[in-house]
């Protein structure tokens, strides 16, 4: 209690209220264009494909920065969609299966260097496995900032290229006819999911970075049906995840913030599943339920006087 | 080519497309003219939908050239509209039916400029032109298929193009939708605007449009529908295929023939 309590008044849980927030926003929002234009996954597979990029960043350079960091994984992400789209056009393997493929290839390659990095002597590499797998406790002023800055970045980007990003998740052939080139704009977005990528990593790990990506946007599609409003709530969302997680984390004594603000965010979308308002599920069993009964109500308004005309014959033949 | 007299809204030489290694739309050459509503017909995979997309620049060619109206197809954009297949999206996006028809706007605002009152009154004008205003705030998911294709109608409409192009815009429409869609298509005429239309419907085909393309793979055939959607035309267009099929290495050579004819 006394930790939810320092919360307000510990600098270092501050900056990491303020970290968790950003970061949240900040996927949340662009995660909202992922998940519409189907590319739900595509933010496991740069998550996965970073940690070899970070990992030959930090050997080539031999220090932990997030900028040094940023530009190994954008790279290594770039590669990864690349192939990704290689694999798709000069074979019969569809998306989900080249992801798969190579996610893994990746991860593997990663995982391999980061044991290479641990057995060798690479300048300063304590923390560097607890930045790819995420702790947000280690969050200092510096990596705050980081995080504004890049959510300045995708939330600038995202308002004003908002009828761009619309339309190439909508109908993107369309938007090719209109002249908009949708390779740029298509890149651009896969840099700008990227670069959330990046900065979450730090906060929840490569492997949890994901859900921060699609499960603020899933949950805010439940309640509009406007794009506009589904971008900014999904940033709120995403934000609140964040808020809610380093405040049980604050007030506990070995919980991890990062895993906490992905359990927040499931919990989000679990109540969004059940209490949307127009797809949720309790509103469509009411729906039915209301129909079932409206429908009920009509045909036995069309039954009553029957019965009662019958009711009525058999009075009078009583009375008779 | 095109140097004689008038230019043509839309001409194509040698359009050649390929999926894989084997040509789905082969040496395709022709010319429009303008003001005239055009039906594209052919059996099932005979490249119609693909002669489109690659006219527009959406599917890679092979070969072949694309001048609207004497210029490269890039440098024309905003003079050509397209209403692509219904199936085309997902119609579960997060938008309502006038924010579509609004995209049409979109081409000509360009880049970082955002739709405004304007917009929105020729977005409501076009939806009115289909008979969907009332629909304008319904979310695109609720929309009946043919209230949908009448959606992407209107966005077409929106774009003020003067040569379009619409694929299957009657597939799997009522007869009130049908209706619709070929009183604007009338009407797009009488404003002296070009349509190339893919169509499936044998039995309309001489009451809606000015000119036929038949195209199996290469162009069976195009010209005036009196004299061009004829039976034997017809024979050639769909029955070619099926002996296509039975002796498939005999076959090609005799094909190739009667394109070149």
């Amino acid at each position: 209690m006394s930790g939810m309590l320092n919360l307000f008044t510990d600098p270092n849980l501050q900056w990491i209220l303020i970290g968790s927030m950003l970061l949240g926003l900040s996927t949340g929002v662009i995660g909202t264009f992922a998940y519409l234009r189907k590319q739900s996954l595509i933010g496991d597979t740069l998550a996965h494909a970073a940690l070899p990029g970070i990992c030959i960043a930090f050997m080539l350079t031999g220090v932990k920065s997030v900028g040094y960091f940023m530009i190994g994984a954008i790279v290594a992400g770039m590669i990864a969609t690349v192939g990704i789209s290689w694999i798709t056009r000069h074979s019969r393997i569809k998306q989900d299966a080249a992801m798969g493929i190579v996610l893994s290839v990746f991860f593997g390659l990663g995982i391999v260097l980061l044991t290479q990095i641990q057995h060798s002597s690479y300048g300063n590499q304590s923390g560097l496995d607890k930045f790819l797998f995420g702790q947000a406790a280690s969050m200092t002023a510096s990596d705050v900032y980081t995080m504004t800055g890049v959510a300045v970045l995708l939330i600038v980007a995202c308002a004003l290229l908002f009828k761009e990003f619309k339309l190439i998740s909508f109908d993107s052939g369309y938007a090719r006819g209109l002249g908009f080139s949708v390779t740029a704009l298509e890149q651009l977005l896969l840099w700008l999911v990227t670069v959330a990528v990046v900065v979450g990593i730090q906060a929840v790990g490569v492997v949890l970075v994901a859900a921060l990506l699609i499960t603020p946007a899933v949950s805010a599609r439940y309640w509009t049906d406007r794009l506009g409003v589904m971008t900014v709530l999904s940033g709120l969302f995403g934000a609140l995840s964040g808020a809610i997680g380093t405040w049980i984390s604050a007030g506990t004594d070995q919980l991890p913030t990062g895993p906490l603000s992905v359990l927040t965010a499931s919990a989000l979308f679990v109540a969004s599943v059940l209490f949307g308002p127009r797809r949720g599920i309790v509103a469509k069993i009411v729906r039915r339920y209301s129909a079932k009964k409206e429908w009920a109500a009509e045909n036995g308004a069309e039954s009553l006087p029957e019965s009662k005309t019958g009711s009525s014959v058999k009075d009078r033949e009583v009375s008779a | 080519m095109t140097t004689n007299s008038r230019l043509s809204p839309l001409s194509v030489t040698n359009l050649t497309v390929a999926y894989q290694k084997k040509p789905v739309v082969r040496n395709v050459t022709f010319e429009v003219a303008e003001g005239e509503l055009i039906g594209i017909i052919g059996p099932n995979g005979a490249g119609k939908s693909t002669l489109i997309k690659a006219i527009l620049g959406l599917q890679p060619v092979l070969t072949g050239e694309t001048l609207v109206y004497g210029k490269p197809y890039k440098s024309q954009r905003k003079l050509v509209g397209y209403v692509p297949q219904r199936e085309s999206v997902d119609w579960d996006f997060p938008t309502n039916a006038l924010d579509v028809v609004m995209m049409g706007r979109y081409g000509h605002l360009g880049l970082l400029r955002r739709p405004g009152a304007k917009e929105r009154a020729i977005g409501m004008e076009c939806l009115s032109k289909v008979g969907m205003a009332d629909f304008a705030g319904r979310q695109i998911s609720q929309l009946s298929g043919g209230q949908q294709q009448r959606v992407f109608l209107a966005r077409a409409l929106a774009q003020d193009a003067t040569l379009y192009f619409m694929d299957e815009p009657f597939a799997g429409v009522d007869a009130a939708t049908e209706k619709a869609i070929i009183t604007l298509l009338n009407e797009l005429k009488k404003q002296g605007k070009t349509v190339l239309v893919v169509h499936h419907d044998l039995a309309t085909v001489d009451q809606y449009f000015d000119s036929v393309m038949l195209i199996n793979g290469e162009m069976i055939a195009y010209g005036p529908t009196a004299t061009t959607f004829t039976e034997q035309r017809l024979q050639e267009a769909y029955g070619g295929r099926l002996t296509f099929i039975k002796s498939h290495q005999a076959e090609e050579p005799a094909a190739t023939a009667r394109a070149g004819r």
